[in-house]
């Protein structure tokens, strides 16, 4: 089936080349043209806004400081409404009607398996920005975003030698909420701890009544949330409207990736969460302090609340544009040869590196506490590796992998 | 022991919240025959003017009871002007229309309000029942939802605008001859429809929170709730609300969220296909 | 429209458009075009489904995504598993078609009234949707293929040429079978609308009681009419999943079904060309806007769709036909000739 699979990408190719052959022609060489595919309307907007303006200020920063090569960057960017045949689409027509030379996008799982091989087969470089469950293995895909494995391996034992050894987990109802529960259940057992309980929510639940009641019952001394969504900031409201904020406290590594949950919540209800993800804007250090007032100008009142997914969108535009002034083109093998040497690159979330053999990164980790809707950090750990995704995926030896895998604990 | 009252109490908050929820859609469903397939967004619309007025001062319960239900109500009026009075008589345009409102409204309020707001702490504090603690709001819910029941109830029952709605909802012609202008009527519902939608939104948004698609979330346990419930539209609302809660907080607590949800779906199917016409199809058909 | 059908101009342009863009498509067009074109042509067969069952048997159906969502996950599940997608597809018909004569029993035996019936598809396809998101654990597998819950399935086969697994279509190759099926299920509709069947169906759309009082048995008919549109449907759900070599939840939302009833209103209930036209356009425009910045998509979607429903009640291609009729009406008789 593989071989059957590659020659029809073989096959497509061909036609790719010979089809498209007469508009190259007239494609503008004056500019590079990167793409951009983020949920501008739909139910996931509000990750998708400050993705595509981080993308944008990116470009415009790059532009200020006298373009690529010589030449000014254009950003493609289209709407695909959180739909997954718009995305698509308009990846189709990235790769073959713009040409642009690379894409950064795609926000859930879904949709970056529906333009992931996509990308694979007409080759266009592609980089895709949030966390998610892991095992990505495609040479073409760079992934920037934290893995379950990195924050929760860091979270876990933090938490408990703060608050002790009984965990119940609260999780989404889909594979990163599934594969992120397997993490947080073996680093508990690893640690001396003990699973209580786990239960799933779907992503539309809104009302967690009866398993504030249940969790009651059960009295853990920790509960750990893998909620996503704005659904699911139901839980931690009625969880204080219920008078359990301040008698078990919350830690959880998928609150706070977008940025926005802290400031959706009051700070009575937020308080006192302990969070871990790859960047809080109050990371300290030159490149976020420049990030964050650059950003803050360039759009003023329209400047988005920054978090993991919009940083590590801003980190992915750089890393690219720094690999292509070192090889002097925008050629993709060499952009992927480039970032393969495994360089460490100064961003605002930290030291960023990509790891050679899952094209993941391997990059600081930060545990915060929610203040006041801030998250004040209270730990750092430095070039911490993608290691769920570098047990299934190995590119070096094996580059023409085109899946996503398993990881089964 | 506890845990028996903590169950209990769940499930009257479930109860209580379909009925809630339904109330405004079965009010427009029961008098007009209308499917506003944009009752999801009326719902956050009532959340959101609920949101944004306390945040901007008004205090918590004024914008719950007085902004969240006015606004929407206005703005159900509006939209019956302008849209719905074309449509009657015309269910399926009138749904694809309201469906249509329904993307306009989630995508106009993006744009005014924005998609990251920051929400409203439950007020009411918490209520210790031995070893579990239950939000007083869940309380609050159960109250509101036999007034709102008993309020409508008293509305058409003793009223003379109550009469007038009944004679219209029964047979519009003769009440048209008999002096009323049934075209005012039809419009003073879908504002009282759209009001009571508001308030359901606006109590919703403490427990919550809003954001503009939250809608789709509803749309569906309400139409289940209103039809299941069938013509009579307080005891329809009730039966359909008490039985749909009951089961689906009832195999929540045993088994989880996801079977829960699924229960309802199918005790709904199973329902309808005993009872085609809802359950006051058969039983309490005299009732309103 | 009821009159014999080899009369009927519409009819054979239809085919001849239809012919005429298989034949030239992939030699005129480039890839991305083609992509776009076959992304049409399978929601062209999608919404032929319902305009069938809608227009023609006067059955409403809020849950048409229930079955294009089974035929979908029943092609992955299928050709995953064996390799070949031949029989697969065949199954992505005949699965959904019992399943819809199964639901359809349920409802038709149950003497549901139109609303009702309308909630009750909606309510099945919630359930579908609710289940297959629930599938994310990886216990949830049939055979080789993970059912993966929100995420949906990846890596979905291409088609392949029947009994040869090894040789799958090229996109151009897929853009053909494609538009060979529509057109052939166009010719098949038309025919069967036109057969004494559908003659039966269009007695019992116009009044129920009185083809019952004839002595047809409008239950059974209607039956089997349901189940037509929902392997049809079913159909169409499996092209999807092959188009997209991708299928998840979403193929069961209500978004999906409500789709299928606008291209039909748009287009107009009771005629077939119509509806794949307001495919064409309304894709095409959904497509454009999002490259637009302007204003919030939802936001311009919604506009478009109120005010299609108030000025264009009766749908395009009615209204257009009526206007050519008025405008024939109005001209002098002498120039007519």
């Amino acid at each position: 089936m593989t071989l059957s699979r590659r020659s029809f990408l073989q096959a497509s190719a061909a036609l790719t080349t010979t089809l498209a052959a007469p508009s190259i022609l007239h494609a503008k060489t004056d500019t590079i043209r990167i793409g951009g595919l983020h949920d501008l309307s739909g139910a996931i907007d509000s990750s998708g806004v400050p993705m595509d303006k981080a993308l944008r200020y990116a470009v415009a920063e790059l532009n200020a400081a006298g373009g690529l090569l010589g030449r000014e960057v254009e950003a493609v960017t289209y709407d695909p409404q959180s739909n997954m045949s718009l995305y698509s689409q308009y990846a189709t027509q990235l790769a073959l009607k713009d040409k642009v030379d690379v894409v950064f996008g795609g926000i859930t799982s879904a949709s970056r398996e529906t333009i992931r091989p996509i990308f694979h087969r007409y080759k266009t470089l592609y980089f895709y920005n949030c966390l998610y469950e892991g095992g990505v293995c495609d040479r073409n895909e760079f992934t920037l975003g934290t893995t379950p494995a990195q924050t929760i391996a860091q979270l876990v034992p933090h938490v408990m030698g703060l608050w002790g050894k009984k965990v119940y987990i609260v999780a989404a109802d889909y594979n990163y909420g599934h594969i992120s529960a397997a993490w947080v259940k073996r680093y508990v057992e690893e640690n001396g701890g003990e699973l209580v309980e786990t239960e799933f929510f779907p992503l539309d639940t809104t009302q967690f009544g009866s398993s504030i009641s249940k969790i009651q019952g059960a009295k853990p001394d920790i509960v750990y949330s893998l909620l996503v969504g704005t659904a699911h900031l139901g839980f931690y409201r009625q969880w204080a409207a219920s008078g359990m904020k301040g008698e078990i406290p919350i830690a959880s590594s998928s609150f706070g990736g977008a940025g926005t949950e802290n400031v959706m919540l009051t700070p009575e209800e937020g308080n006192g969460m302990v969070v871990a993800t790859g960047y809080f804007p109050s990371v300290d250090n030159a490149a976020n302090a420049s990030f964050k007032a650059g950003i803050k100008t360039f759009y003023g009142n329209d400047a988005p609340i920054l978090g993991e997914i919009s940083e590590v969108t801003y980190e992915s535009v750089k890393m690219w544009a720094q690999a292509v002034s070192e090889t002097g083109a925008t050629e993709r093998m060499g952009i992927i040869q480039e970032l393969e040497k495994g360089k460490s690159y100064d961003m605002p979330a930290g030291k960023v590196a990509i790891d050679p053999d899952t094209h993941h990164t391997i990059r600081d980790v930060y545990i915060a506490e929610l203040k006041d809707q801030e998250m004040v950090i209270q730990k750092t750990f430095n070039a911490v590796q993608p290691s769920d995704t570098q047990m299934v995926c190995n590119l070096s030896k094996d580059p023409d992998s085109n899946k996503q895998f398993e990881i089964s604990l | 022991m506890d845990y028996t009252v903590i169950v209990i109490l769940e499930i009257l908050r479930a109860i209580s919240w379909l009925v809630i929820l339904a109330a405004g859609l079965a009010i427009i469903f029961g008098m007009m025959k209308v499917i506003n397939f944009a009752h999801g967004e009326f719902l956050m619309l009532g959340g959101y003017i609920t949101i944004m007025s306390h945040n901007a001062g008004v205090p918590l319960w004024i914008s719950i009871a007085v902004l969240a239900p006015l606004t929407v109500g206005l703005f159900g009026i509006l939209v019956e002007r302008l849209v719905i009075r074309h449509l009657y008589g015309r269910i399926i345009d009138s749904l694809l229309a309201t469906w249509g409102l329904s993307l306009l409204m989630i995508g106009g309020v993006t744009m005014v309000f924005g998609n990251t707001v920051q929400g409203v702490s439950t007020p009411l504090g918490s209520i210790a029942i031995g070893a579990y603690q239950v939000p007083g709001y869940n309380l609050l819910l159960i109250v509101v939802a036999a007034l709102l029941m008993a309020a409508i109830w008293a509305l058409l029952r003793y009223t003379s605008a109550g009469l007038i709605a009944r004679a219209t909802m029964q047979n519009p012609d003769m009440a048209e001859t008999l002096g009323v202008r049934t075209s005012w009527v039809y419009m003073a519902t879908f504002g009282l429809g759209s009001a009571v939608t508001g308030l359901a939104g606006g109590l919703l948004a403490p427990l919550t929170g809003v954001a503009p698609s939250m809608g789709v979330n509803f749309v569906a346990q309400s139409f289940i709730t209103v039809i299941t419930g069938g013509a009579s539209m307080i005891a329809g609302t009730l039966s359909a609300g008490t039985l749909l809660g009951t089961i689906s907080q009832g195999v929540t607590f045993a088994t989880g969220p996801v079977w829960g949800d699924a229960a309802l779906l199918l005790a709904a199917l199973v329902l309808l296909r005993v009872l085609p016409q809802g359950i006051t199809g058969r039983i309490f058909r005299k009732s309103l | 429209m009821e009159t014999s059908l080899h009369r009927d101009a519409g009819f054979w342009v239809m085919i001849a458009i239809g012919l005429a863009l298989l034949v030239a498509g992939p030699l005129v067009w480039d890839l991305f075009q083609i992509m776009q074109i076959t992304q049409y042509v399978v929601l062209s067969v999608y919404v032929l489904s319902l305009s069938y069952i809608w227009g023609f048997g006067g059955i409403l159906s809020f849950g048409q995504a229930a079955f294009f969502g089974l035929g979908a996950y029943t092609f992955s599940v299928a050709s995953i598993n064996m390799g070949e997608t031949t029989f697969p597809f065949l199954l992505a018909f005949g699965l959904p078609a019992l399943f819809g004569a199964a639901l359809g029993y349920f409802m038709f035996y149950g003497k549901l009234s139109d609303v009702y019936m309308g909630v009750v598809t909606m309510v099945v396809t919630l359930i579908f949707w609710k289940l297959i998101n629930h599938t994310a654990g990886p216990e949830y597998a049939i055979g080789d293929a993970r059912l993966g819950g929100f995420n949906g399935i990846p890596s979905v086969p291409v088609l392949n040429v029947p009994g040869k697994p090894e040789a799958w279509l090229d996109p151009g190759q897929m853009f053909q079978v494609f538009m060979a099926i529509l057109v052939i299920l166009y010719i098949v509709l038309r025919t069967l609308i036109a057969s004494d069947f559908g003659r039966v169906s269009l007695g019992i759309r116009e009044n129920e009681t009185r083809a019952a009082l004839l002595g047809y048995d409008v239950r059974r008919h209607k039956v089997i009419v349901f189940a037509i549109g929902a392997g049809i449907a079913g159909m169409a759900g499996g092209m999807w999943a092959t188009y997209q070599t991708f299928v998840d939840p979403n193929v069961f939302s209500l978004e999906m079904s409500a789709k299928a009833l606008i291209w039909t209103m748009a287009g107009g209930v009771g005629t077939l060309a119509g509806p794949i036209i307001a495919v064409v356009v309304l894709q095409y425009l959904s497509l454009k806007l999002g490259e637009m910045h302007v204003l919030n998509n939802n936001f311009i979607l919604g506009g478009i769709m109120m005010v299609l429903v108030l000025l264009v009640p009766k749908g395009g291609l009615p209204t257009l036909r009526d206007a050519l009729v008025a405008l024939k009406a109005r001209t002098p008789a002498a120039l007519q000739r």
